[in-house]
């Protein structure tokens, strides 16, 4: 116990001898240029052209793939880093403004209307994120299923063991009262969701490589997420669920019911997309300003007092990253339940 | 206005990646991974079963060993009551045989002694009288030595002869 707040003691000594050394460095860098919070967490939460690994000193630069009106264009985005951020591509001129593609004349001027013409297909760092996450995924599930070849009806054993209550949390928890008898064909797709986003998340928690990337707070992904489940549902949807969305049960409620039950099918997916963006984007949002509450002060004094609040935060976020994970999952199997339910009408007349 | 604007080249390898992913991951981890569960959870149920009847089957057998048991001691006392109940019949028996056989002999011993009297007594009648045909004739002989006598007697005789 002493100990404990000895080394309490240590660590608040060490801040505020930092703090007691004069801040040039930063002071210098706040007279040339006025720090903007605001600016910085945008930066931080937006997605990059280059993959930077450990802050912006170990940067990869990353493939930029771009699909033009007169065809495609391949280069290296570090070619973004010579000759004044202006790369002379085979179709037009491309400059990165604010970490997006834009097309320029040959003085660096945005040429709105060719920009239009260039669609983004880059691998950047929130892709490049995404497949060593799936790589991870992949790497993990299948020794875990090898160890299930391996040693057939036995105890599992080590990452088998790690990975298999999960996976039956999902199965008995999740898929199984949701969805009912017919949950074994949308195991796959929920516990791939699942793991993914999970992974993600977490890639996300972590400030440096292997994470460092904010992909599940990124609005294309959660789209792509939702849509796929949008898919899943209506795809799967029997007649039941179309009878409850066309026919509602006293004939006069037609013209009402209707246009809710259509918007229905479309706001249960737009839930899960903006659910899990605006989560992981808040979080990111939060410790970022935290962050930055030492550099908005100017002095280092603040610093045990941002570090402490987004310590804190960071671990409210490791149970929100479970928890968006689990949210998306439960509820992509509830909606996929309603929709493959039998004797829905049944169900409802009780209720 | 950027932030809640999708990319479409992310929103394109999210999906391709996404479905890949979910591809290998069903193909190669999930779907072995929901067999070998399922396998093993039923395995296990029917060890369950398995060891629940064997449980059963345990305690019926030890139901019917006792039962057996139970069975043979009663047959044992049955036999040993018997065995006491012959041994008894057979003493008893044997008693009153040796009785009847006791009292045949006494009867026979009785028989053969009265024969033996009668025979002895008979005996001893011949003696008697063949003791008192001596005694009588040498009484006689005494008394009818003198001739008077001899006459006396006749003459009396002769008259009871003459009375009747």
């Amino acid at each position: 116990m002493k100990s404990k707040i000895f080394n309490i003691l240590l660590i608040c000594a060490f801040f505020l001898t930092l703090g007691a050394f004069p801040t040039k460095v930063f002071s210098k860098e706040a007279k040339a240029e006025k720090f903007d919070a605001g600016k910085t967490a945008m930066e931080h939460i937006a997605d990059k052209h280059e993959w930077h690994l450990f802050g912006e000193k170990v940067v990869v630069p990353l493939p930029i793939i771009l699909y033009t009106d007169k065809g495609f264009e391949f280069f290296s985005s570090a070619n973004f880093n010579t000759e004044g951020n202006i790369y002379k591509g085979k179709y037009y001129n491309y400059s990165l403004v604010h970490d997006k593609i834009k097309a320029v004349d040959q003085a660096g001027k945005v040429d709105d209307v060719a920009t239009k013409k260039v669609w983004d297909f880059s691998i950047t760092q929130n892709i490049a994120g995404m497949w060593l996450s799936g790589l991870v995924l992949i790497f993990v599930f299948l020794s875990a299923s090898s160890g299930y070849k391996k040693r057939v009806g036995k105890a599992p054993k080590g990452l088998q063991s790690f990975v298999e209550p999960i996976i039956l949390f999902i199965r008995d928890d999740v898929a199984r009262p949701n969805i009912g008898v017919k949950y074994e064909r949308f195991m796959p797709l929920l516990l791939t969701v699942f793991f993914f986003i999970l992974i993600n998340n977490f890639f996300g928690m972590i400030p440096f490589f292997p994470g460092g990337y904010n992909l599940t707070g990124n609005i294309a992904v959660t789209f792509t997420l939702a849509f796929i489940i949008f898919l899943v549902i209506n795809l799967n949807g029997n007649k039941y669920y179309w009878k409850h969305i066309f026919s509602p049960n006293p004939w006069w409620l037609f013209p009402i019911m209707i246009p809710v039950e259509i918007v229905g099918i479309f706001s249960k997916p737009i839930a899960l997309m903006i659910r899990l963006f605006a989560n992981m984007l808040a979080g990111h949002i939060v410790i970022i300003s935290l962050i930055s509450l030492i550099f908005i002060f100017n002095t280092l004094w603040i610093a045990p007092v941002s570090i402490g609040f987004a310590l804190f935060i960071d671990v409210i976020e490791v149970l929100v990253v479970f928890l968006q994970a689990y949210v998306f999952t439960i509820l992509s199997a509830l909606f996929i339940g309603m929709a493959v339910q039998e004797h829905h009408e049944a169900q409802q007349e009780v209720i | 206005m950027d932030l809640v604007s999708p990319n479409p080249g992310l929103i394109l390898w999210t999906a391709i990646t996404f479905l890949i992913l979910l591809f290998i991951l069903r193909k190669y981890a999930w779907k072995p991974i929901l067999k070998a569960v399922t396998d093993r959870e039923n395995s296990i149920e029917s060890a369950l079963l398995k060891a629940e009847a064997v449980k059963e089957e345990m305690t019926r057998l030890t139901s019917e060993n006792e039962a057996l048991l139970k069975q043979a001691r009663a047959e044992r006392d049955a036999i040993l009551a018997e065995g006491t109940k012959v041994k008894n019949q057979i003493i008893s028996e044997a008693k009153e045989s040796a009785q009847k056989e006791g009292s045949r002999q006494i009867e026979l011993a009785r028989i053969e002694i009265n024969n033996q009297k009668a025979i002895a007594m008979a005996d001893v009648k011949n003696q008697v009288a063949s003791l008192s045909l001596e005694i009588a004739e040498k009484i006689l002989r005494k008394q009818f030595e003198d001739s008077k006598k001899q006459d006396e007697l006749v003459k009396e005789l002769l008259k009871e002869v003459k009375l009747s």
